[in-house]
C-alpha cells in the first residue's frame, strides 16, 4: 500500500508524542523535519510559503534594479489598505448628517484614530503611485510578451480596481474637497451622449450626490472593490507562477538563453521581500506622522469652493477638458488610450525585447527624446491654448473648432513623431512604439501635474498653487 | 441532408439551456431594479415640489433672487418677465453664485460665466443654465420645482410675464 507510511508515522507520534506535540505537528507539519536540524527554524513556515512561491528563482531576478520590488510594494499596500480600512469601518457612518462628524470624532476623540486614518490616506495614494510605477516598469521591460499577455490585462484590471477604491473612498469624509471632487468628476459622464447621464444617476443613486450616493460608494469600496482587488491579485501571482516567475533580465547585447543560477527562494527571496515591506511600512508610518490626511468643512452643496478639483489622479482628464470638447476629452481620447493600452501585448513585434530596459540602447535614446519632445509640446500646447485661443472664442464651446481640430492637431503630432522618429533612428517597431508609449504618458504626467500644481483659483494658470 | 429527429437528449439540453437564459435574464433584471436611481422626495411638505415665490411686486426688474430651498434662481428681467433657473453650473454641476456687482452668474469651479437670462457669457459651460416653470396666479408667482428644463440657449418663449393690470 502506498499510504503504508502515513498510518507507520500516526502510529509512531501515538507512542513517542505527547497531546500537545502532536497538535503542533498537525498545524506545522514540516517542523518534523526541523527538529532534526534545530538550526533550520525557518523550515516551519517553509510548506505554507513554498504553496505560493516556488522553491527556487533565478539568481538574476533578485537584482533590485531589475523590478524595483515595485510589486512588492503594491501588496504590502494592499494589505495595509485592508487592515486599517476594516479599523476604519468600526468608526465610520456613511450617513450626510453624520459621515464627516465621524471622522472628526476619529480624529479628535479616538486614540490613534488620526494615525489610521493618515495611515490609509497616504497608503491609498501611494498605492496608485506605486502601481503606475509598476505598470511602467512591466511595459519598459518587455514582460508583456507571451506567455504574459493575459496577466498585463488583469493587471490594467487592478490598476481600474486599485483607481476606483481610491475614487470611492475619496467621497467618504464627505466634506466640502470630497463632496465638490465627486460632483464634478461624475459631471463629467454627462457629457458622454446616450448612456452618459444614466450612468451617472446610477452611480449617484440620483441627480445629486446625496444619501444614495454615500451609500453605494461606501458599498463598493468597503466590500467590491476589496473582494474583486483580492481576486484580482490571486489571479495575478498566480500568472507570474505559470509564467516561470519574472523575466530574467538582461543587457541589450545579451541573447535570450538559459536562466544561470538559481537561488532557494528561503531565505534569498523572501528575506528581501521582508526587508522591502518593513521598509515600505516604516516609510508610510513616517509620513503618516508628520502629515495629516486633509478634511475641510462640512460638505454644502449651495457653495462650491474656488477652485474646485477632482482627485490628483483624475486631474489629467479635468485638464484635457479645460483645452478640448467634451465629447473628446471624456470619451475619446480615453478610449483610445484605454484599447491602445489593452492592445500593447497583442501586436506583432519585430524582436522579442524581453527583460531589457527600454528595448536597447536605442531604444533609450529614443525613450529620452519622446519623454522630452512631449514635455516641451505639452506645455507649449497648454500655454498656447490658455493664452492664444481662449482670447478669441467666446460663447459654447464648438464640436468642430474645440474638439475636432485639436483632436486632429494632436493626432497628426503622434503620427508625425512615430514616423519621423522611426525612420531617423532606423528603429524597429519595438523602439518605435515605446517611444510613442513615452510620448502619450509623458503628456499625461505633465497635464496631471498642471492640474494639480499650477491651476488655481478659478481653473486659472498660476505659477505654483502647492 | 437530412433533418435528424430531436432526441430525448438534445431536447432536454436545449430545454435547460433555455431556461438558464431565462433565468440569468430575471436574475439581471432584480439586480437593475434594485439599484434603479429612486426620485428623490420632493422639496415642498405637500410633496408637488411647487414653490410658492411672492407676489410679483416683490421683485424688481434686473434683479436675481435665490432660494435656497428649492435650490434655483428667480430672475426678472429688465422688461419685467420671469426666468426660474437651476443653481447648478451646466459644466460640472457647481453651484453657481449670482454676483450682482457684475450682474453675471459665476462658477468658482471653472470660471463659466452666465448672464441674468442664463445665458453662456464665458466658457467653458456649453449650455444656458436649466430651467423650471414659472407660473403666475392672481399676481402671485408659482415655481415647479418637479421638473427640470434643459435649453441650449435663451429664448424669448422662455420667459413668463406677469399679466398687465
Amino acid at each position: 500500500m502506498k499510504k503504508s507510511w502515513i498510518i507507520e508515522l500516526i502510529r509512531s507520534d501515538a507512542k513517542t508524542l505527547n497531546i500537545l506535540q502532536r497538535i503542533w505537528l498537525s498545524v506545522f507539519p514540516g517542523s518534523r523535519n526541523a527538529a532534526q536540524d534545530q538550526s533550520d527554524h525557518r523550515k516551519i513556515f517553509r510548506g505554507l510559503l513554498l504553496h505560493f512561491r516556488p522553491r527556487t528563482v533565478p539568481e538574476s531576478t533578485l537584482k533590485l534594479s531589475h523590478a524595483w520590488g515595485l510589486g512588492v510594494m503594491a501588496v504590502v499596500l494592499v494589505f495595509l489598505l485592508l487592515i486599517t480600512g476594516l479599523l476604519l469601518k468600526f468608526t465610520y457612518s456613511p450617513f450626510p448628517d453624520r459621515a464627516y462628524d465621524s471622522i472628526v470624532y476619529l480624529n479628535n476623540q479616538i486614540p490613534f484614530g488620526q494615525l489610521l486614518r493618515n495611515i490609509h490616506r497616504w497608503s491609498a495614494n501611494g498605492l496608485l503611485l506605486v502601481v503606475f510605477l509598476h505598470f511602467l516598469r512591466v511595459f519598459y521591460t518587455g514582460a508583456f510578451v507571451a506567455p504574459r499577455q493575459f496577466n498585463w490585462i488583469i493587471g490594467l484590471a487592478l490598476f481600474t480596481a486599485v483607481i476606483f477604491s481610491n475614487f470611492t473612498g475619496y467621497l467618504l469624509p464627505w466634506d466640502q474637497i470630497s463632496y465638490w471632487a465627486i460632483t464634478i468628476s461624475t459631471s463629467m459622464l454627462d457629457y458622454i451622449p446616450g448612456v452618459g447621464s444614466v450612468l451617472k444617476e446610477w452611480i449617484l443613486g440620483g441627480a445629486e450626490p446625496g444619501q444614495a450616493t454615500l451609500m453605494n460608494f461606501y458599498a463598493i469600496h468597503t466590500a467590491i472593490l476589496p473582494t474583486l482587488l483580492l481576486f484580482f491579485l490571486s489571479f495575478h501571482f498566480w500568472r507570474i507562477r505559470k509564467a516561470d516567475g519574472l523575466t530574467i533580465p538582461r543587457s541589450p547585447e545579451e541573447d535570450l538563453s538559459v536562466p544561470g543560477e538559481m537561488a532557494e527562494t528561503m531565505p534569498h527571496l523572501i528575506t528581501r521581500e521582508v526587508a522591502l515591506a518593513l521598509i515600505v511600512l516604516a516609510t508610510i508610518v513616517l509620513i503618516a506622522m508628520f502629515f495629516d490626511a486633509p478634511l475641510a468643512d462640512k460638505a454644502n452643496p449651495g457653495l462650491s469652493p474656488n477652485p474646485t478639483k477632482a482627485p490628483w489622479y483624475f486631474m489629467g482628464i479635468q485638464e484635457m477638458l479645460m483645452h478640448f470638447h467634451p465629447i473628446y476629452a471624456l470619451l475619446v481620447i480615453p478610449v483610445l488610450l484605454v484599447f491602445g493600452l489593452l492592445s500593447i501585448p497583442y501586436i506583432n513585434y519585430d524582436v522579442s525585447t524581453v527583460g531589457i530596459w527600454f528595448c536597447s540602447h536605442k531604444g533609450r535614446k529614443m525613450a529620452l527624446v519622446a519623454m522630452v519632445f512631449s514635455t516641451i509640446a505639452t506645455i507649449a500646447a497648454v500655454l498656447f491654448d490658455e493664452f492664444v485661443t481662449t482670447t478669441v472664442s467666446v460663447g459654447p464651446p464648438n464640436v468642430i473648432s474645440n474638439g475636432l481640430l485639436p483632436f486632429a492637431i494632436v493626432l497628426l503630432i503622434c503620427t508625425g513623431f512615430y514616423w519621423l522618429v522611426k525612420r531617423s533612428f532606423t528603429a524597429n517597431k519595438n523602439e518605435a512604439i515605446q517611444a510613442l508609449f513615452t510620448l502619450l504618458m509623458t503628456a499625461f504626467v505633465i497635464l496631471t501635474l498642471i492640474g494639480t500644481w499650477f491651476r488655481g483659483a478659478g481653473m486659472q494658470l498660476v505659477w505654483g498653487s502647492w | 441532408m437530412a433533418k435528424e429527429p430531436l432526441s430525448r437528449r438534445s431536447f432536454l439540453n436545449k430545454l435547460w439551456l433555455v431556461l438558464g437564459t431565462v433565468a440569468f435574464a430575471e436574475i439581471i433584471a432584480m439586480v437593475f431594479a434594485f439599484f434603479k436611481p429612486r426620485k428623490p422626495k420632493a422639496l415642498t411638505a405637500d410633496g408637488d415640489g411647487i414653490i410658492i415665490a411672492g407676489p410679483v411686486d416683490n421683485f424688481e426688474p434686473g434683479t436675481v433672487s435665490a432660494f435656497v430651498r428649492g435650490k434655483f434662481y428667480l430672475a426678472r428681467l429688465e422688461d419685467g418677465g420671469f426666468l426660474a433657473m437651476s443653481r447648478t453650473c451646466t459644466h460640472l454641476a457647481c453651484t453657481v453664485p449670482w454676483v450682482s456687482k457684475e450682474n453675471k452668474f459665476i462658477c468658482p469651479c471653472h470660471s463659466s460665466e452666465f448672464d441674468i437670462r442664463g445665458e453662456v457669457a464665458n466658457p467653458p459651460a456649453p449650455r444656458a443654465l436649466d430651467l423650471y416653470q414659472v407660473r403666475i396666479e392672481n399676481n402671485i408667482l408659482q415655481v415647479d420645482t418637479a421638473r427640470l428644463r434643459k435649453r441650449s440657449r435663451f429664448s424669448a418663449e422662455q420667459v413668463t410675464y406677469p399679466k398687465k393690470s
